[in-house]
């Protein structure tokens, strides 16, 4: 579960990022997070990853406060976090397999556990195919499946998706919504932040819409009675 | 750590070793330069102290005995010398053996032959443990009736000279070799520095996926540490090999015997371990530096 509560996110050079904003994103939800720029998601995102601590107000992520959480503790909350960018970040000398090689081994799995989970991963993102691929070989949809895949491999319990169609074509932006769709049916919470309305209103799911580091819109689909423009 | 985990770390490293090869090869060329100029510089300490010690212990007191005192009487203060703090050893010498000796050195010189032997007195050779209490040790040497005051002759200023040898060559090495250690972690972290900043992405995706600051740290520690010990094995040999070079130079020309060179079979081990553990040190130190700041994300 996600829970923020009156965040207030000041940066070093004065920057009111976020203004006591509060939200809760319960286990197993898909909700999308909209909003022009500047109005705080990505403060929103680093937050969440731990990547940047609150000035005030509390942030809890899977059972972590990361008002108070130690150090050493960060990394075991992002296990439970699989996050997924607009670029992709695959590393290019890699192949697709390797790459979530990579990132297994990153967290201490065995080579038993690697063989096991990898290709259900790929599966289930319909790449099993491509494993020995370099990514630039792939095109931008297949590259953000393995991102995808990637974000799974470590089975947790929620996923980020910051603006994850940003670089693909509308056809290409479906099929990943969709997939993020699947993936939230098997019982994982989907958190997806984007700008692009159109995207958003073809699925009935909740949408949190931002502004100037408040939440000013919180429905499923809708937002203040009409469609998100 | 886990056995899987450890051959992962060593693997790693390894590879980013070999895969900057160029970077690791003028980090390991310069460490290996540090270590045969810190070596080279102890080498010549351990020797110059060599040299310093034989001349220390050539460095002798002669106590002369009252004219009064028979032979026997003589020799028998030996106990009471040699209970006197600092002295190593007190060596007879009677009237008679020190008037033949002096009759050899000027064997060539009439006027001292028909010199009788009463005009000698006996004596002690007094060997020291340390040159640097030759001035106490001389007035304990005085205060032993049989002795007296003023019959005690020290090469005081000679050995302040050894001293002052020994106390400054100790310095300058150990200033040069504190230098020449900081001058070596420092490249040593400039190229991890470089390593770490190639793969940059990969350790932000690391960091994503949830990797903790110690497993992300490893790989990095094992390459500094590899490059350590292939830049202290290189350096060893070539040190042993420079080090023989000099030492049959030296044989060559020094005829007359002035310099002696102390064998490297007497000094491998020290050489070996002390070369093992400062390139593991700059190794190892070097990539804990250099991949601090890529750790704060």
């Amino acid at each position: 579960m996600i829970r923020l509560t009156d965040v207030v996110k000041e940066y070093p050079n004065g920057t009111h990022a976020l203004n006591g904003l509060s939200l809760e994103i319960h286990d197993g939800e898909f909700v999308f997070m909209v909003g022009p720029s500047g109005s705080g998601k990505s403060t929103v995102i680093k937050l969440l990853i731990g990547e940047i601590e609150p000035s005030e107000g509390r942030v809890m992520v899977n059972g972590f406060s990361l008002r108070n959480i130690k150090e050493w503790q960060i990394p075991f909350m992002r296990r439970t976090v699989g996050v997924i960018f607009q670029d992709f970040r695959l590393i290019e000398h890699k192949s697709v397999y390797d790459n979530m090689v990579f990132a297994m081994r990153a967290v201490g799995a065995g080579p038993k556990e690697i063989k096991k989970r990898i290709p259900y991963c790929l599966r289930l993102v319909g790449l099993e195919n491509k494993s020995r691929r370099l990514p630039s070989e792939l095109s931008g949809g297949e590259q953000q499946r393995v991102a995808i895949a990637r974000a799974l491999l470590n089975n947790p319990s929620t996923i980020i998706a910051d603006e994850p169609t940003g670089n693909l074509d509308p056809a290409r932006s479906l099929e990943i919504m969709r997939l993020l769709e699947r993936i939230n049916a098997l019982g994982t919470t989907v958190l997806v932040v984007t700008h692009e309305k159109d995207l958003v209103n073809r699925f009935d799911k909740r949408v949190i819409m931002l502004e100037q580091g408040r939440v000013i819109g919180d429905g499923k689909g809708y937002y203040g009675g009409r469609k998100l423009q | 750590m886990s056995k899987h985990n450890l051959f992962y770390f060593a693997r790693e490293g390894a590879f980013n070793m070999f895969s900057h090869g160029f970077m690791s090869f003028a980090a390991i060329g310069i460490t290996v330069a540090c270590l045969l100029i810190m070596g080279t510089f102890t080498l010549v300490a351990v020797n110059a102290n060599a040299m310093l010690a034989e001349l220390e212990a050539q460095n002798q007191m002669l106590a002369f005995v009252d004219k009064d005192l028979s032979e026997t009487e003589a020799r028998a203060l030996e106990k009471e010398l040699t209970k006197i703090d600092n002295v190593a050893r007190a060596t007879f010498i009677s009237n008679e053996e020190a008037a033949a000796a002096f009759r050899s050195r000027y064997e060539d010189d009439d006027l001292f032959q028909g010199l009788p032997d009463d005009n000698f007195r006996h004596r002690y050779a007094i060997d020291l443990e340390d040159i640097g209490y030759m001035s106490q040790t001389k007035k304990a040497l005085e205060a032993v009736p049989g002795i007296g005051e003023g019959n005690v002759t020290a090469y005081e200023d000679e050995a302040a000279g050894f001293i002052t040898i020994r106390n400054v060559a100790g310095i300058v090495c150990i200033v040069l070799i504190a230098v020449l250690f900081v001058v070596s972690v420092f490249i040593m972290a400039n190229t991890i520095k470089l390593t770490t900043f190639d793969r940059r992405d990969e350790i932000a995706i690391m960091k994503m996926v949830g990797a903790t600051n110690s497993f992300i740290r490893w790989p990095f520690v094992y390459e500094g540490f590899l490059m350590g010990l292939f830049s202290s094995v290189i350096g060893f040999f070539l040190q042993w090999g420079l080090y023989e070079a000099v030492a049959r130079a030296v044989a060559s020309n020094d005829t007359i015997n002035l310099i002696s060179v102390v064998p490297f079979e007497q000094m491998w081990v020290y050489v070996a371990a002390i070369f093992a553990v400062s390139g593991m040190l700059i190794g190892v130190g070097g990539s804990l530096s250099a991949i601090r700041r890529f750790l704060q994300v």
